[in-house]
């Protein structure tokens, strides 16, 4: 047994051995303390090297937002240090951010090399790597730009989204309920289906009246396919002990439906919701790189033409803080639905 | 345990007979015959228990009762009217607890009523059923938070609070252990006494028919045909160790061909 299963959440044993687990127990906050050692020094390092080594000036203009960048990174260490003071009193906190220090230790290092082999010595070259503090130029540039794009996709990857999840549910329903819907609509999914929506995208252009339909269109498509199959299996595989049941308690036709096939197939449903939403991203961002002159895609495309590596960084660190963040809603509300559910996977 | 008669309407047991019933299924193999002109009356509040090897056609009898499946030939009578489909007056009780997994134990006892519309207005029956089987406390839980014993319990709470006429019990203690079993079996007599529906119960298990039932009717293997009925008219609460039982039970053993045993 090594000593990290000994350290482990046990309940205190009786007697003699609390002190034993009291010394396991503060074994593993001192080694929380000293990761958080590590954290702070890494940060500190940072606002250091940043702050006093000079920068490597590339072509004619000097590097903007460089002292903003620093006087950031000073602020941030500060801040570090001013939870780890808290947190030698707080014990909320004190779990929470010692929990986190490995993570920040490694962030650390990470910022670390970054500055100094971008900002301080220009070994990673300009144009294709960026220094942190062009990211903050960006951001404090460019802000108008990005949010605009990033409310042009989220209007368009909203609409796409939800009438995919709506069409494909329904879909779904039907199809695992009625056997005449199934006869037709089986073969159209299996058909269409697996072609990747992306695919159809010069078809879609070309169709439909605006590229904005268009890309509702193939988001649309791209939900509905994933979120119809799981559905459609949650619902055929219902226990047929659950209809038995139902029926002798007198249940109609559209309680069978509503009150248990539906939710008996809900974990079924989100599987397909979570696969569709993953897809819906891929689509919307190609659909804007191709067709759609805003949006987070266009951005990208836009700042590659322009050579402005740093906003597409920007744009991409962005695009993974909302996607992840819609997932994260995602699996909230899936985790309220399913809350009688034991042993959901923690996003 | 607190009685159901608050809130009970009048709930005497229906006669059930069913008048030459055969019975099979279409499988690609070809027919498979499984119920072979059974004949049999039951009497209102009578408590009934089929015995048979197992895959017999039991279950399919009361398949056919509660009107789940419908007979190939004869007919079933409840109260005089044919059967001609599920009736919240005829509820089954399987063999697993079939609780929805989604609903608390006090939202699935509630189906039936919620199924008929009738929950608004008598959502204190829900309670009182739970009380019936002592789950007051776990009406917030969810299935997979119960015992098997439990489960099985809140599955006849979910039975007896739409007060049926007829109680179908298809082997429901047969997945419990034996000491919940034999608790149970009591608890199940306590409840037919004083509900007095009419009671027909499938098992397996042949000291729990003769301990339960006043009225045991032995099937022989498939295609199920009624080999012999035993009447048992011992008057409950009855004792295990009752060496007329225990007679019984040899004769019945015997006509399984499985006293040699005794």
């Amino acid at each position: 047994m090594s000593s990290s299963d000994l350290a482990g959440p046990v309940a205190p044993p009786e007697g003699g051995g609390a002190s034993l687990w009291r010394a396991l127990a503060s074994g593993e906050e001192a080694r929380g303390w000293l990761w958080a050692s590590a954290a702070l020094l890494g940060w500190a390092v940072l606002a250091a090297a940043s702050f006093g080594l000079p920068d490597k000036t590339v072509g004619f203009v000097e590097p903007l937002y460089a002292r903003q960048t620093s006087v950031g990174f000073i602020l941030w260490a500060l801040a570090l240090i001013g939870v780890a003071g808290v947190s030698t009193v707080h014990a909320g906190l004190r779990r929470r951010f010692l929990r986190a220090a490995p993570w920040l230790t490694v962030l650390a290092a990470f910022f670390v090399f970054w500055e100094i082999a971008t900002a301080k010595t220009g070994t990673l070259p300009t144009p294709f790597f960026s220094p942190p503090n062009s990211l903050v130029e960006v951001y404090l540039e460019d802000h108008a730009r990005l949010i605009d794009s990033l409310s042009n996709s989220m209007r368009l990857l909203a609409v796409g989204f939800l009438w995919g999840a709506v069409l494909g549910f329904v879909t779904g329903v039907s199809i695992g309920w009625s056997q005449v819907l199934g006869y037709w609509v089986h073969p159209v999914l299996r058909f269409l289906g697996p072609v990747p929506s992306t695919a159809l995208m010069p078809l879609a252009f070309f169709f439909f009246p605006s590229s904005f339909s268009a890309a509702v269109f193939l988001i649309a498509l791209a939900t509905w396919f994933p979120v119809t199959v799981l559905t459609w299996s949650g619902v055929a595989g219902v226990d047929k002990a659950y209809y038995d049941v139902a029926r002798t308690l007198g249940a109609s036709q559209r309680f069978l439906i509503l009150k248990v096939a539906i939710p008996a197939a809900l974990p079924n449903v989100f599987v397909g919701l979570f696969m569709g939403l993953s897809a819906s991203f891929s689509v919307l961002v190609a659909a804007e790189m191709m067709g759609v002159k805003s949006g987070l895609g266009w951005y990208l495309q836009w700042a590659q033409g322009w050579a402005a590596y740093a906003n597409m960084y920007g744009a991409l660190i962005v695009m993974a803080l909302v996607f992840s963040g819609l997932i994260t809603l995602l699996f909230a509300v899936r985790d309220r639905a399913l809350a009688w559910q034991k042993g959901v996977v923690r996003w | 345990m607190v009685s159901l008669a608050a809130v009970e309407t009048a709930s005497a047991g229906a006669a059930v007979s069913v008048r030459s019933v055969s019975h099979g299924f279409d499988l690609e193999s070809g027919p498979l015959p499984v119920l072979e002109d059974v004949r049999l009356d039951i009497r209102p509040g009578e408590f009934v228990a089929f015995l048979g090897p197992s895959g017999c056609g039991k279950s399919t009898l009361l398949r056919l009762v509660a009107g789940l499946d419908h007979p190939k030939q004869g007919e079933i009578r409840a109260d005089g009217l044919p059967v001609a489909g599920p009736d919240p007056s005829r509820v089954v009780v399987f063999q697993d607890p079939t609780l929805y997994p989604w609903r608390t134990v006090w939202r699935n006892v509630a189906l039936g009523l919620e199924a008929r519309g009738l929950l608004r207005q008598e959502s204190a029956r829900v309670d009182a059923a739970l009380r019936l089987v002592g789950l007051q406390d776990f009406a917030q839980a969810y299935p997979h938070q119960l015992s098997g014993g439990m489960a099985q319990r809140a599955s006849l709470a979910r039975a007896l609070v739409n007060d049926p006429k007829i109680l179908i019990l298809d082997e429901p203690l047969g997945k419990l252990d034996s000491l919940t079993r034999l608790a149970m079996q009591t608890e199940l007599i306590e409840l037919w006494r004083r509900s007095g529906f009419t009671a027909l119960l499938v098992t397996h298990d042949v000291e729990e028919a003769f301990f339960l039932a006043q009225r045991v009717i032995v099937f022989s293997p498939r295609p199920a045909r009624i080999l012999r009925e035993f009447r048992n008219d011992a008057p409950y609460p009855r004792r295990r160790g009752d060496p007329a039982l225990a007679e019984q039970r040899r004769a019945a053993l015997a006509e399984l061909g499985l006293d040699a045993s005794w």
